[in-house]
């Protein structure tokens, strides 16, 4: 019986052996040192990320292999976000160090279910089958649901983690069963297997649809779009600001590269019908999300609507890949290349902005309302300058990544014909660049109400600096970047 | 009609009542046992699709482990029922309509068109066929990796329960001296500011009359 079967290559997979195997590494040394020796798990789990971003690097070769009897494909595109997930992470640990030192929350269980959610995202990112997008999707769920509850007396949070995780749980009810539907009608779980189904015209249409609204619904609700986003305000609001700033960035990769292995790499073959549902989420999160962002005074809860709209514009970049039913290989990578473009610019500047919320707080104090930015630029004119440039940035103002970003979807929607989107969306950034500006000048024309100096550790001033720099830079040279994303789909799809 | 067919649509008949049960019974006490009906009966529907291990399995860990757990947690709470109810009829418009868009979808979908008998006949399998034996075959080799994942995902769960309710004990009377150094001066006494006792001169000099 088991003569065929043939042992799967390990090989491709190094990165997340590496990191299950670091994972356990991190449990033991934070049972055996954790009373006494705080700093050694967190310095493993950074050692861990960067041994796992070297190994990737290593064993990139740019082509596609699939292994694990075809549940694992390890390609460009999933080396790039995994390098980018990798990034994200370790940004997040060195920014959120004092944050979570100060509230007694670095326990060695954070810094375990950070390395295990990261697992799941790389599970996601190098999904080829229905079911390891949906273990991976889980897996990194769970890890995430945990975290936002890891300050457990804490009623706001507790909450938070309470609402995420049930409708966490709907939304990935909704996905399994738009996930039977498509596996009914293809016969196939295999993300391959139903592009081929879908190409030789085997499988029934209405099952398919039906299908796929599911599928859409429950992608949708991963990336915070309208309809499905009640949770984001809640829960980036209710959580530690370290663990909102985690929620806020490297998934959103894992969610881009779910939304594009589904929709892209699967159903291609109904581009033209999950575009219209895209559309529709697409415009109405771009409009919710930033009216709602005006209406706060509370900066974790606009950065949670201002995350509603930016996944919005990024869904702009998904659904022009098709136009009109014909499909044209360079119109459609330049779509999808401009939508990885926005998830990665997005990550940059999302954990900067919340980077600034670490650095302004301190022990028993939060800097989570708007009035706490008041005159920063006497404060700190250095930091003033990096939160300027981020929040020019995100409000989409011309020689930041963020204007670039924008720049691409909406050129991709007006090319694929949605001139009408796009003018709206513009208009709406135009709303947008209210909220944003308005911190800016909370910064440099009022008068401090918190007067103490900022004490924050030289990593986090550093390495905030650098995503400073990092978010004006790469506006300046966006071509570097945007071949990048290019010439990562082109080689992957 | 055969006799499989007629416990098909005993057991079919059972679990639906049950499941409605679920949901309308006052007494959760009263929902969790018919959730253990609708379960056993699912098991029998499993059975007749030739599924042994999957039936068992099902009895053993839902009805044996999980329902169990659920009736001493049900039990061991003090459950409002009342308050669990408020709001129920205000919901019911809107809830009854989804509700029942998903049924009118779904018996489109998975009539006889798609899902038909037709199109998915019965598989006569030999006496000896071993359904637990296939299962474990496919499970540890071509769906290995994601077993590993699913024990991944119970590692998980394990850390953050305990994460989320380890207190240690209360009458622990252990020092920690790691806490004992970390201990400040806020944490032990507070400070109260209070406006300073001040004698009234005039009543000082009424008493001094």
């Amino acid at each position: 019986m088991l003569n065929n079967f043939v042992m799967p290559d390990l090989y491709p997979a190094a990165p997340e052996i590496f990191l299950l195997l670091m994972s356990f590494l991190v449990l033991f040394v934070d049972l055996v040192f954790g009373a006494t020796h705080r700093w050694m798990a967190a310095m493993l789990t950074v050692i861990t990320l960067i041994g796992c971003a070297a190994i990737t690097l290593v064993t990139s070769d740019g082509q596609t292999t699939l292994t694990f009897s075809n549940m694992f494909v390890d390609d460009l595109l999933s080396d790039f976000l995994k390098l980018m997930t990798y990034l994200a992470v370790i940004m997040m640990l060195v920014y959120s160090r004092q944050y979570m030192a100060d509230r007694g929350l670095d326990k060695g269980e954070f810094y375990v279910l950070v390395l295990y959610a990261t697992l799941g995202m790389m599970v996601m990112i190098s999904a080829a089958n229905l079911l390891t997008v949906y273990l991976g999707l889980e897996l990194m769920s769970l890890s995430l649901y945990g975290l936002v509850a890891i300050d457990r007396d804490n009623t706001r949070a507790t909450e938070a983690a309470m609402k995420y995780f049930v409708l966490g749980a709907l939304a990935s009810g909704l996905l399994l069963y738009g996930m039977s539907m498509i596996y009914g009608a293809t016969g196939s779980l295999e993300i391959g297997g139903i592009a081929q189904a879908l190409y030789h015209g085997q499988a029934e249409k209405p099952v398919l649809v039906l299908g796929l609204v599911f599928l859409v619904a429950g992608i949708g609700f991963k990336l915070g779009l309208v309809p499905f986003h009640m949770w984001i305000p809640d829960v980036y609001h209710g959580a530690p600001t370290a663990v909102t700033m985690f929620i806020g960035s490297a998934p959103k990769l894992a969610a881009f590269a779910m939304a594009l292995r589904l929709l892209v790499y699967g159903l291609f073959g109904l581009a033209v019908d999950w575009q219209q549902m895209l559309l529709i989420m697409a415009v109405l999160s771009i409009g919710l999300g930033n009216l709602a962002a005006i209406a706060q005074t509370n900066i974790k809860r606009m950065l949670a609507y201002s995350a509603i709209s930016h996944m919005g514009y990024m869904v702009l970049g998904l659904m022009s890949g098709v136009v009109g039913g014909q499909i044209d290989p360079f119109t459609a990578i330049n779509a999808y290349s401009s939508a990885l473009y926005y998830t990665v610019a997005y990550v940059l500047m999302s954990l900067g902005a919340f980077g600034m919320v670490l650095l302004l707080s301190r022990a028993g104090y939060e800097a989570e309302n708007l009035e706490d930015f008041k005159g920063l630029n006497k404060r700190s004119p250095w930091f003033a300058a990096v939160m300027l440039v981020i929040m020019f940035s995100m409000a989409g103002i011309p020689f930041f990544i963020g204007f670039f970003a924008k720049f691409a979807v909406l050129l991709a929607a007006i090319k694929a014909g949605y001139t009408t989107v796009a003018v709206i969306a513009v208009m709406f950034s135009l709303i947008g660049a209210f909220y944003y500006l308005r911190v800016v000048k909370l910064m440099y024309f009022d008068t401090p109400v918190d007067s103490a100096p900022i004490k924050a550790g030289m990593d986090l001033r550093f390495l905030l600096s650098l995503n400073g720099i990092a978010v004006a830079a790469f506006g300046l040279f966006p071509d570097a970047v945007m071949m990048v994303c290019t010439t990562t789909l082109m080689r992957s799809l | 009609m055969e006799f499989k067919t007629i416990l098909f649509y005993l057991f079919s008949a059972i679990t639906v009542v049950a499941a409605l049960r679920v949901i309308t019974a006052r007494n959760p006490v009263h929902a969790a046992l018919f959730l253990v009906l609708a379960f056993f009966n699912v098991a029998g529907l499993w059975m007749l699709l030739q599924a042994e291990f999957l039936a068992l399995a099902l009895i053993m860990v839902y009805v044996g482990a999980v329902m169990v757990l659920f009736l001493f947690v049900v039990m061991m709470l003090d459950i409002n029922i009342e308050r669990m109810r408020q709001g129920f009829w205000n919901n019911l418009p809107l809830g009854a309509l989804v509700g029942l868009l998903m049924v009118g979808e779904m018996a489109v979908v998975l009539s006889g068109r798609y899902f038909g008998l037709a199109n998915l006949p019965p598989q006569n399998m030999p006496a000896n066929y071993s359904n637990t034996k296939e299962l474990a075959r496919l499970l540890y080799t071509d769906y290995a990796y994601p077993f590993e994942i699913a024990s991944v995902i119970l590692l998980v769960a394990i850390i953050a329960a305990v994460m989320l309710t380890l207190r240690g004990r209360k009458d622990n009377k252990a020092m920690h001296s790691s806490d004992q150094i970390a201990v400040k001066a806020k944490d032990r006494m507070r400070l109260v500011k209070m406006s300073p006792e001040v004698e009234l001169p005039a009543v000082a000099a009424k008493e001094g009359e």
